[in-house]
């Protein structure tokens, strides 16, 4: 008996894709992942190499790459996944009836499901002479070959189209010391991606670097010279160039050919549904040769999205759509800094904001209408085109952030990375991200190495920008100058993580809806994709669950976080700091006595004053915790939870000279009422006598200041990574009413803010006349936000008492001895 | 030779959690999964050495509450594309009881 089949097993369905591109691989890399079983697959390419990564040939014929630098999927990769890979070989004939498909050399394969990825062909301008030697276009190795040879050996060379891919080229051979022009049948270059005064500004800097440009210039003819080979262009304005090589970038056409004639429905590409499928069930077509509602895309991301959804219903998930994308543009010649995305030239009803600099070579222009950020522009300066690009891409109103739009959001941050917001002007030894020690060359080469394509790629395999996220414009200037292409077009809404496709608000609202109580119940009721969550979604629904239904949902240990779990902070030795609450930063002579017993009592090797005005203590043994509180008998300070912090004060009018109210006892009022409270992040507030703020309020979640006629109430302030400045909500006359409407805030932040989201990023979103309309207009609606907080609060115990004194969950400080 | 000791109840371990248990200056994290599933490793992340005892649980898997890598429970080894592995030692689960092979512990520890 043979025993290498095992039974019950029937033949595995076979898979045919023709073309070995990028989209097409992807797509097998995607299915692999899903189904590694499902499909025998065969691969037929028309070019004699592996799949290799077009988007690199520019790189590569500017001589910054090899071609083995650019190859994605060595024959290695084929073979350790039993494809069978038909290399050089061309299909002429798909027979739909007998479900083969058949190459020019008569190779036959037949196949259950069909990728049709068969790319694009570039456009040849129908010239007298376009049969010429040396007449090429841009488009494979064979053509970055032709050019590198023709480098060699002759002097001038005619780029015909000045859009992207024709500059890219003439930037190439350039670098391989020929003489290039640049011949454009438009007004200016790039007219797709640039308006006029950008694309002045990049024809001057490539002009400076040596290329030469014959705008407004229609070809008539390629003209032959003495060895047969092309040796001039003719214009049709009766001048001409001489041209030992010609290079047509015109313009590339979906590859349509094979389909067609086939039979299946195609329109400007190969006609797709939302799932990738052709008008044929059985065929599915992916990348530049797919028409998909309309659109045949020649980016990156979009079509490695597209490789997903294709993937996914190929293994029979069924479960992906893919609802097309918005794209934006990067120029990858070295040194030049170019952005445009969506409607970048304005049209009816649109508005734009400029900012011009000739000298030093920068400018910039956003496009807007109804308050939003529809295009843009930008050359010399495109730090903050992913900001730009995300606002466009979530429709977000942009009224508030109108009068600083055009400086950008301070993308790059500024902190942990000396201040630097260029990649290129960054060495391979300079730390790009600052918490997780990486530096520039690491990048560099896990995106070579491992192929890489995305921020989320680069942040799984590096770290990079995967903790505090400041250095993430950093690292997308990495990524598009390293592996080309472009990086910004993410889905629109972002699922909570990997284990959902659902959106934070959408799992919200069904707990609201729905009342549900229990992690359990969300997952079954939301279709959670892994048994119980992952380590992101956890503490988030938890949160979630206990916010909105305070006292009746089940605050679930095993789903937080260790410092919430523990009631301490986990330092890097596995031992636990302790903070004990002080009032508004008051405290007394017993209280420090009783720190100072328990430091030597328990041996705490380290004291120190927070800037929250606390008293630290670090380096508790995890055992000690419960006898540390007990001994302590301060209530817990939550300095290790997504929860109320510190009211930071200033001494005020009881003291002070200068103070206008008693900002110490304010602060005290505010601790004690909010105390218990947890939230979407961290909370910190603080209260200043008077406009010298010594308690810093600007850069505190709720801010408070005193001043002669009452209190002044600031919000979403922030003086983590990235500086933000809180802004005024409102000034109010009673202590009472700063416990009010400052309550209102932070519960309408609680209910509202996703997991995880300070108040300043709430802010961001919602945008700060929303929180106005809620807490200032509404009257109703703002006593019944602080009630809320004020139930919620109620039922909440000091999770120190509980376990110091009356033993809960006693075995999370217990070892167990063998 | 192998040499079971009984350790502690299944039940003392909360579901999608771990407790440590101390073998002269070893500590190993005793983990239970949803499906009461027990597994033992080496209280020590291969990234950092965080104590895994204190991550986050789910499915077989534990994340780390240092630096977020995640570790298969099962080989002690941490997902893709991470790198490094926690030493695992051997566990069994009997009437309810938890089993460690401390000769195994024993061997690490000396």
């Amino acid at each position: 008996m043979d025993m290498s089949t095992p039974m019950g097993q029937g033949p595995k369905m076979k898979l045919v894709m023709v073309g070995n591109g990028m989209a097409g691989v992807r797509t097998l890399e995607e299915l692999l992942k899903l189904a590694p079983d499902l499909y025998d697959i065969t691969v037929f390419g028309a070019e004699p190499h592996p799949n290799y990564n077009r988007i690199l040939l520019s790189p590569g014929l500017a001589g910054e790459q090899t071609v083995d630098d650019i190859v994605l999927n060595p024959l290695d990769w084929y073979n350790d996944n039993n494809i069978t890979l038909h290399l050089g070989k061309k299909v002429v004939k798909i027979d739909r009836t007998a479900r083969a498909v058949e190459a020019d050399d008569g190779t036959r394969a037949e196949y259950d499901r069909l990728l049709l990825a068969t790319g694009s062909n570039p456009f040849i301008l129908p010239v007298p002479g376009a049969d010429l030697e040396g007449v090429i276009s841009f488009r494979d190795i064979a053509d970055v070959d032709a050019m590198i040879r023709a480098s060699s050996q002759y002097r001038h060379a005619v780029v015909i189209g000045g859009g992207l891919l024709g500059l890219e080229a003439a930037n190439g051979l350039m670098k391989r010391g020929m003489e290039v022009s640049v011949v454009h049948i438009g007004p200016w270059l790039m007219e797709r991606q640039l308006d006029e005064p950008a694309a002045r500004l990049l024809q001057k800097s490539l002009e400076e670097k040596g290329m030469k440009f014959l705008l407004q210039k229609q070809t008539a003819e390629l003209v032959q010279g003495e060895s047969g080979r092309v040796a001039a262009i003719k214009f049709k304005d009766g001048d001409s160039a001489p041209a030992d090589l010609v290079v047509m970038a015109v313009g590339i056409r979906p590859n349509t050919e094979l389909a067609e004639s086939s039979g299946l429905h195609c329109n400007r590409g190969i006609v797709v549904n939302d799932t990738m499928q052709t008008f044929d069930p059985r065929i599915y077509s992916i990348g530049e040769c797919a028409a998909h509602r309309g659109i045949a895309y020649g980016l990156v991301a979009p079509l490695f999205e597209q490789a997903k959804v294709c993937a996914n219903h190929l293994a029979h998930y069924g479960i992906g759509r893919y609802q097309g994308s918005v794209t934006s543009t990067k120029l990858k010649v070295t040194g030049i800094d170019l952005f445009s995305a969506g409607d970048f030239m304005g049209s009816e009803g649109t508005e734009a904001i400029l900012y011009s600099d000739p000298i030093g070579g920068v400018y910039k222009k956003l496009v807007i209408k109804d308050n939003k950020l529809v295009g843009g522009v930008m050359y010399g300066d495109t730090v903050d085109g992913a900001w730009y690009f995300s606002l466009l891409r979530d429709g977000k109103d942009v009224t508030e952030l109108r009068d600083h739009l055009m400086f950008g959001q301070d993308h790059c941050g500024n902190l942990g990375h000396q201040g630097i917001n260029k990649a290129a002007t960054m060495t391979d030894d300079m730390e790009v991200c600052g918490c997780n020690g990486v530096c520039k060359g690491d990048i560099v080469k896990a995106i070579r190495e491992k192929g890489l394509f995305t921020l989320e790629d680069v942040r799984k395999h590096t770290k990079a920008s995967s903790s505090c996220g400041s250095c993430t414009g950093l690292v997308e200037q990495i990524l598009a100058v390293t592996a080309g292409g472009d990086y910004y077009a993410a889905p629109k809404t972002k699922s909570m993580c990997g284990c959902t496709d659902h959106t934070h608000e959408a799992v919200r609202e069904a707990i609201r809806q729905n009342k549900l109580l229990t992690i359990p119940q969300v997952m079954t009721f939301m279709e959670w994709r892994t048994p119980n969550g992952c380590a992101s979604c956890r503490p988030a629904l938890n949160y979630y669950l206990i916010s909105t239904w305070p006292g009746e949902a089940e605050d679930d240990p095993q789903s937080r976080f260790i410092n919430e779990r523990a009631h301490a902070n986990i330092q890097r030795d596995g031992t636990y700091s302790v903070i004990p609450r002080m009032w508004g930063g008051q405290t007394t002579p017993a209280e420090l006595r009783r720190i100072a017993d328990v430091a030597e009592k328990y041996a705490i090797p380290s004291v120190k004053v927070t800037g929250g005005q606390r008293i630290d203590l670090l380096g508790v043994k995890k055992e000690d915790l419960p006898k540390v509180w007990a001994d302590l008998d301060m209530p817990s300070g939550h300095a290790y939870g997504k929860a109320l912090r510190t009211v930071k004060t200033c001494v005020g009018s009881e003291w002070c000279r200068f103070g206008t109210q008693d900002s110490t006892q304010m602060g005290i009022d505010l601790e004690k009422v909010f105390f218990k409270m947890w939230a979407p992040h961290k909370v910190k507030l603080a209260v200043s006598g008077c406009p010298r703020n010594c308690a810093e309020v600007a850069i505190k979640d709720v801010g408070i200041i005193g001043v002669d006629s009452g209190w002044e109430i600031y919000v979403g302030g922030n003086g983590g990574i990235k500086t933000e400045v809180a802004q005024f909500l409102v000034k109010v006359k009673t202590p009472d009413e700063v416990l009010e409407y400052s309550g209102a805030f932070l519960q309408l932040y609680r209910e509202e803010a996703r997991y995880l989201d300070r108040t300043v990023h709430y802010l961001e979103r919602v945008g700060l006349d929303y929180v106005k309309k809620k807490i200032l207009d509404d009257h109703e609606g703002r006593r019944a936000l602080y009630e809320r907080l004020l139930f919620a609060l109620s039922v909440e115990r000091d999770p120190w008492v509980e376990r110091a004194k009356e033993g809960k969950l006693k075995h999370e400080f217990e070892t167990v001895a063998a | 030779m192998s040499q079971w000791t009984d350790i502690l109840d299944v039940n003392d371990i909360p579901k999608l959690g771990a407790r440590v248990v101390r073998h002269g200056t070893l500590d190993i994290a005793v983990f239970r999964t949803a499906d009461d599933e027990v597994f033992a490793l080496e209280d020590r992340c291969p990234h950092k050495g965080g104590p895994l005892s204190q991550g986050i649980v789910h499915g077989r898997k534990v994340t780390c509450p240092m630096h977020n890598w995640n570790i298969e429970l099962d080989s002690g080894c941490a997902v893709a594309p991470d790198h490094g592995c926690a030493r695992e030692f051997p566990i069994k689960l009997e009437g309810g009881r938890v089993w460690l092979d401390l000769s195994e512990v024993s061997r690490v520890a000396a």
